[in-house]
């Protein structure tokens, strides 16, 4: 779960100045085009073509979103569905206990586990790197992939942890009080990227 | 939340959060070969337990060491209680000890709210937050239990609000069926009690419920139906003639069973008396809920102490 | 040793001063100067009435002295304007013989601070199964006039009717607990709404209603006199009014937490309110106010039980029944009965005096405020208000149910045959 790292709308408590937009919607579906296409050319095998020791598996909630975005690209581009799951990283994060409890999401794994699948993890912004690090703990205990790579659709810096991100929809160099607002038609109505500020709160 | 001490501390949005965490954490498990999570690690919970109990003590357990908490258990027996300490030194010792969290259960109605007194008034000397989980205490409430018997109504008839359940038995010393009535309210079910009047306790009129003392008549109506225990010890209280009535009258026979709409669900607390509130095979048919209800129990369990012990010290 | 108390308003009314000397009032007047060296009360704006009587307290020596002592508890009494109380014979031993009644006797004339009158127990041991020597304790040099097993029911009825007719003979007053502990049998709280929520077992009222409709009718053939303990149930009052309708000698009394509390303080499973009788709903607490009122229910008596924090700081089922009283009762009865207008000053002085010290056949107190009666006194300020802490009680426990809340009405001072015996809060 993203939303409090991103400090959205939602769960900020300071003013947000009026956003910026990073994407439009336009921008969102070309992105994740151009994603899916250059996650086919990595992965795909070399003498094949074949994606089926592939599987997406988004952090949710937008990371998630994301991973089916993702998945139907790949799907449309190359002819192939690739497997798309979800794993949820709050039982693995390292911050649990500055906060009151948070809720947990869905965690759907695809069946048969991950033994030997290379694992595309996904997720909306990556920031200091710690939901992608529980994730990749949560993922341990699901199997033993043969390899996991990480697809962001911004990554606006910051890291904490020696963590980087194999497929970059958009670099975006931010300040620590900006929040990056991703918007999912699916669950926000309509597709976008935008910067805003926070001031006075502790988003 | 700070305690678990009643259903009554939850409103109908934090039972629900707390049914949809532990249908998220069954599903972090599932198919899992190591079931076990880090999320309380370095936490402890200390089972205390006054009363003989399997299901509810080995269900903590588990939920404890499924998410990583050191998990000790205390039994009334082979402990300073049984040199007559207070039941306040032994849970002020016990927090004092770090224990994060204390489920306890007692015969003594309230004694969960006591400690739960006892330790915050303690907190503000020692600055040691301790939870309290109420895993039974007298005959007023089991809260755990009622609401694992929420997530198998939840899973199995696909939501609780507008469903009827029909809890059956000996209501007047039943925690189960107190924490049930009040929950299960809260989420919008119907409940009616079915007893005879000398197992309904004087003031159930104020309950949200209604009260039947016609199984019958209840049943083709019903989407579920919880058989409670009958104690052994009520046999000699003159509550009922007989266990031979009490069957005849109140036991779910086949014959019975079979007047239950085909959707519904049969439940059961447990621990069952075979042939005398449930027959056998209406206990292992395909619409008994009741080894449902036990591995629910589980992670409602773990749900309950991941809300308490997973975020900040409140 | 002489007394005088200037402008003190006697029941409440027109201020007089008063002359007390050797323990007796000898003269009333406006402008009194009293002999040299006098000492001297101020009354003004003050309520003098006759020194309160309480005919159920719980002192706990001998045997629980970790609770209360008759010295604390005598000290609990002169600050509550108490001149005499009657003790409860639950005691270890039990107060059922020559020997510790007259000990109780002489512990109270040694601390000197209220008469101690000891309670004999009916049957031996308070097991209800053989009479108690009454006659012995009645004659002894403690003149024990009132007999109960108190904490206990006398449930035999043919215990009860006999400890009736021969006390008949002996002039004194059989006081019953009246519950029938078939029906209490693991009884934690009252039967009703509260207690079915909370898991605690019931006390139906009946309990007490069916004992006390018995006693009435053994009594009445008895021709006894049978005072009931701590009514607490409003169908309880309907028994009382058809036997005092026909002629039985029967008495009742009211705890000041009968008259205030209601089971809606169990929800905190908190043991202080835990007593027994149980707390019962606000209907009751009204019938008992209405029934206080009218002389149904005779007096007031505080059923003080102190109990320390190892009884009362428990899981509710293992916590001992019973509240601290003597300090609390007249602010009680001013809160529930003066400042609604149930009683004026006149029925304070009928229901803490007046009507319990004819009921335990005191000659000298509940006497009227005139010249040549003794001086036995309260002078209580009635616009006093103050803050119930239970570390502050004079009483060895602290277990009041009334811990933090802010009640009307303080004595002032409490004389006891013309000396002072508490003076603004402090024992003298």
């Amino acid at each position: 779960m993203t939303d409090d790292r991103r400090g959205g709308p939602a769960d900020a408590a300071g003013q947000v100045t009026p956003a910026r937009e990073l994407l439009s919607a336009a921008d969102v579906t070309r992105t994740i085009a151009r994603m899916a296409h250059q996650i086919i050319e990595r992965v795909a095998d070399r003498e094949t073509g074949s994606l089926a020791h592939a599987v997406l598996i988004g952090i949710p909630t937008r990371g998630t979103i994301l991973a089916r975005r993702l998945g139907a690209a790949i799907a449309e581009f190359s002819g192939t569905e690739v497997p798309v799951g979800s794993i949820d990283a709050t039982l693995y994060r390292d911050d649990l206990r500055r906060g009151p409890a948070r809720a947990l999401a869905v965690t759907d794994v695809p069946e048969g586990g991950l033994d030997d699948l290379l694992v595309v993890l996904v997720d909306d912004v990556l920031m200091s790197g710690r939901t992608v690090r529980a994730a990749l703990d949560a993922l341990s205990e699901h199997g033993r992939p043969r390899a996991v790579q990480l697809a962001v659709l911004v990554d606006r810096g910051h890291r904490e942890l020696p963590i980087r991100a194999d497929y970059v929809g958009k670099n975006v160099p931010t300040a620590r009080d900006e929040q990056i607002l991703v918007k999912f038609t699916e669950i926000d109505g309509v597709d976008g990227v935008a910067l805003a500020r926070t001031t006075g709160g502790t988003g | 939340m700070k305690h678990l001490l009643s259903v009554t501390d939850l409103d109908a949005a934090e039972a629900t959060a707390l049914l949809d965490t532990a249908d998220r954490l069954k599903q972090a498990l599932l198919g899992r070969e190591v079931r076990k999570l880090p999320t309380l690690r370095g936490r402890t919970v200390i089972t205390m337990f006054y009363e003989d109990s399997t299901r509810t003590r080995v269900s903590f357990e588990i939920a404890g060491k499924w998410m990583s908490a050191d998990t000790i258990n205390v039994s009334a027996r082979g402990s300073s209680v049984s040199k007559g300490e207070s039941l306040r030194d032994t849970s002020l010792t016990l927090s004092s000890m770090g224990a994060d969290c204390v489920v306890v259960r007692h015969p003594a109605s309230g004694a969960a709210h006591r400690i739960a007194a006892w330790t915050d008034r303690d907190r503000a000397v020692t600055g040691i937050h301790t939870s309290i989980v109420n895993a039974g205490d007298g005959t007023h409430e089991h809260p755990t239990q009622a609401l694992l018997d929420a997530a198998t109504l939840r899973e199995r008839l696909g939501g609780i609000a507008g469903r009827r359940v029909g809890i059956v038995g000996d209501v007047l010393h039943s925690r189960v069926a107190r924490s049930n009535v009040f929950l299960l309210a809260t989420l919008g079910a119907e409940v009616v009690l079915i007893a005879p009047p000398t197992l309904l306790p004087v003031g159930v009129e104020e309950w949200p419920c209604r009260v039947s003392a016609e199984l019958d008549a209840e049943l083709p109506a019903l989407d579920a139906v919880m058989m409670l225990r009958v104690q052994a010890e009520r046999m000699h209280g003159a509550f009922f003639p007989s266990s031979r009535e009490y069957a005849i009258r109140y036991g779910l026979s086949p014959e019975r069973a079979a007047l239950l709409p085909d959707h519904a669900i049969v439940m059961h607390p447990g621990p069952m008396i075979r042939g005398m509130e449930i027959a056998p095979s209406v206990a292992d048919a395909p619409s008994s809920a009741i080894l449902g209800q036990v591995r629910n129990g589980v992670h409602v369990r773990m749900a309950v102490l991941y809300h308490l012990l997973a975020g900040a010290s409140s | 040793m002489s007394l005088v108390i200037r402008n003190a308003r006697p029941y409440g009314e027109e201020p007089v001063d008063l002359l007390v000397e050797d323990g007796v009032i000898t003269e009333i007047g406006a402008g009194l100067a009293g002999p040299e060296g006098a000492e001297v009360l101020d009354g003004a704006g003050q309520v003098l009435l006759p020194g309160f009587v309480d005919l159920h307290t719980h002192l706990r020596e001998p045997g629980g002295e970790e609770s209360e002592t008759i010295a604390t508890g005598s000290a609990a009494a002169a600050l509550g304007g108490y001149t005499a109380v009657f003790a409860m014979p639950n005691t270890d031993p039990v107060a059922d013989s020559e020997v510790v009644v007259e000990h109780v006797r002489r512990r109270g004339e040694e601390v000197g601070l209220v008469d101690v009158h000891p309670v004999g127990a009916v049957t031996v041991g308070l097991e209800g199964q053989k009479m108690a020597e009454l006659g012995t304790m009645a004659n002894s040099r403690a003149q024990v006039r009132m007999f109960s097993d108190d904490g206990r029911c006398v449930h035999d009825p043919v215990i009860m009717r006999r400890a009736l007719e021969y006390a008949s003979a002996l002039d004194v007053v059989i006081a019953q607990h009246a519950e029938d502990h078939r029906l209490t049998v693991g009884a934690q709280a009252h039967e009703g709404v509260v207690a079915s929520r909370l898991g605690l077992t019931g006390w139906p009222a009946t309990a007490e209603e069916t004992i006390v409709a018995r006693d009435c009718a053994l009594a009445r053939e008895a021709g006894a006199a049978l005072h009931i303990c701590h009514v607490s149930s409003a169908r309880t009052i309907d028994v009382l009014r058809l036997a005092k309708e026909q002629g039985v000698r029967v008495t009742a009394e009211v705890t000041p937490h009968h008259l205030l509390l209601t089971d809606a303080r169990l929800t905190s499973y908190d043991p202080v309110n835990k007593v027994n009788p149980p707390l019962r709903t606000a209907a009751d607490t009204e019938a008992m106010r209405t029934a206080l009122a009218e002389g149904l229910i005779d007096v007031v008596a505080t059923d003080h039980a102190p109990h320390a924090a190892q009884y009362k700081d428990t899981e509710w089922a293992a916590a001992r029944p019973g509240m601290l009283g003597l300090q609390t009762a007249l602010s009680v009865v001013v809160h529930t009965m003066v400042e609604p207008g149930l009683l004026d000053w006149r029925g304070v002085a009928r229901v803490m005096s007046e009507r319990p010290a004819e009921i335990g056949n005191l000659p000298d107190h509940g006497r009227p405020i005139a010249v040549g009666e003794p001086a036995n006194l309260t002078l209580v300020d009635p616009d006093g208000v103050w803050t119930v802490r239970g570390e502050n009680l004079a009483s060895k426990a602290s277990n009041t149910p009334y811990e933090g809340m802010r009640l009307p009405a303080t004595v002032t001072a409490t004389i006891l045959r013309g000396r002072i015996t508490a003076r603004n809060g402090e024992v003298a």
